[in-house]
């Protein structure tokens, strides 16, 4: 793992990766999103109010998927040192909060035609909101603590107590799990479990590429703020140097 | 033998990450019953109801129990957990969603006879999903196959 530990290393594997996951995610969206409009037949129950489920579930994977990442890149820079771990919590921290909140605008417009209101404090929406402010902390921890370390610094201003953050904040992630599970909610029960799926697979397909794609560009999102991050951490570097050598 | 500082500093974020977790998710099945967002109609059985307090009470709208009132606006309907029912009573406009044999939460109070008189009805739909063609066939929650006369 340390061998991707020299930025020079890791930008010269991310730069030719970031086009491919790019517009390979987007062609996956365009492909998923067309097919999920167009091609697949309406619920028997929502009727077309269904299609949503192809924003709808890849963004609250991401959103839960993207605090994982947070968790994991704090476990590798607390316990492996890992200089390129913090500029990876830092760059999963954004696209994570906006697909969070993605998936919480468009379950609330899919609640209103299905259920008959925009928001209710069940256990799976109350979860997912706590989820979307966790991210607003640990963004702000990490905003902090870069200004207090005077520049991003070697962990891209990720401090030790925001690593901390990131992995007490993971217990929340069983907990929307398990939330419609657990207890009585207005939100239905999981779809897709390990023994198969509830959605008809004339309904379910486009979902494959809609996930892939939206997962795909993610990836293309946190390789290019990584990549932004090490840029600044360089500039601000080479600008301490100067005032230096003019001092 | 003294670890290696990288493998101590491991099993101590390890240990902190399962003892996190673990109290968290304590903390989470302790407030199983206060964190229900709707009483089932088998909780009013077994355990009462007051009246007038405000609630939720969730189920199934039992099949041919849906009946309107001359007033056009007021619908009465029974509700079962498939343990205990209830009778609902609603004045209001119901969602699209909202059918016999379909979940619904209802929101409002007991009256002192033990029906419910709902202020506000939420259609909740299960986790299936299928096309209109397929309606009407049967569908095993533990095989989740859907079986059906139509069906090839």
């Amino acid at each position: 793992m340390h061998a991707f530990a020299n930025p020079a290393k890791f930008l010269s594997l991310s730069r030719p990766m970031t086009p491919w996951l790019f517009w390979g995610g987007l062609a996956l969206i365009l492909i998923g999103g067309g097919c999920g409009l167009f091609l697949t037949p309406a619920d028997y129950l929502q009727g077309e109010s269904v299609r949503i489920l192809y924003i709808h579930v890849p963004a609250a994977w991401l959103g839960m998927g993207g605090w994982s990442g947070l968790a994991i890149a704090a476990l590798v820079q607390i316990v492996w040192r890992h200089p390129l771990a913090g500029v990876a919590g830092r760059a999963i921290a954004v696209p994570g909060a906006l697909f969070t909140a993605i998936c919480l605008a468009t379950g609330s417009i899919w609640g209103r035609p299905t259920w008959g209101t925009w928001w209710e404090w069940d256990g799976r929406m109350t979860s997912m909101l706590v989820l979307l402010f966790l991210y607003f902390g640990y963004i702000a921890l990490a905003r902090a603590s870069a200004e207090q370390a005077g520049g991003m610094g070697e962990n891209g201003g990720v401090s030790r107590v925001t690593a901390i953050f990131a992995l007490v904040g993971a217990v929340n992630l069983p907990i929307i799990n398990r939330s419609v599970v657990w207890w009585n909610s207005l939100h239905q029960g999981p779809s897709i479990t390990m023994r198969g799926s509830t959605i008809d697979s004339a309904i379910l397909w486009p979902l494959g590429f809609t996930v892939i794609g939206f997962s795909l560009w993610f990836g293309a999102i946190v390789l290019m703020r990584m990549r932004s991050i090490l840029a600044q951490n360089k500039v601000e570097a080479r600008l301490a140097r100067m005032a230096r050598e003019a001092a | 033998m003294a670890l290696k500082s990288k493998h101590q500093r491991l099993v101590l974020a390890l240990i902190a990450l399962v003892a996190i977790i673990g109290a968290g998710l304590l903390a989470a099945s302790a407030l199983k019953d206060e964190a229900a967002y709707f009483y089932v109609p088998a909780d009013v059985k077994f355990k009462g109801f007051t009246p007038g307090k405000a609630v939720r009470l969730g189920g199934m709208v039992v099949a041919g129990s849906l009946a309107h009132a001359p007033d056009g606006v007021t619908k009465t309907f029974t509700v079962s957990d498939g343990k205990a029912s209830v009778p609902v009573r609603f004045t209001g406009i119901a969602p699209d969603l909202f059918r016999e044999g379909s979940g619904v939460v209802a929101e409002g109070k007991f009256d002192a006879q033990g029906t419910f008189i709902a202020d506000n009805l939420l259609a909740k739909h299960d986790e299936r999903y299928m096309p209109r063609e397929m309606e009407g066939m049967s569908y095993d929650p533990t095989t989740h196959k859907v079986t059906g006369a139509n069906q090839p």
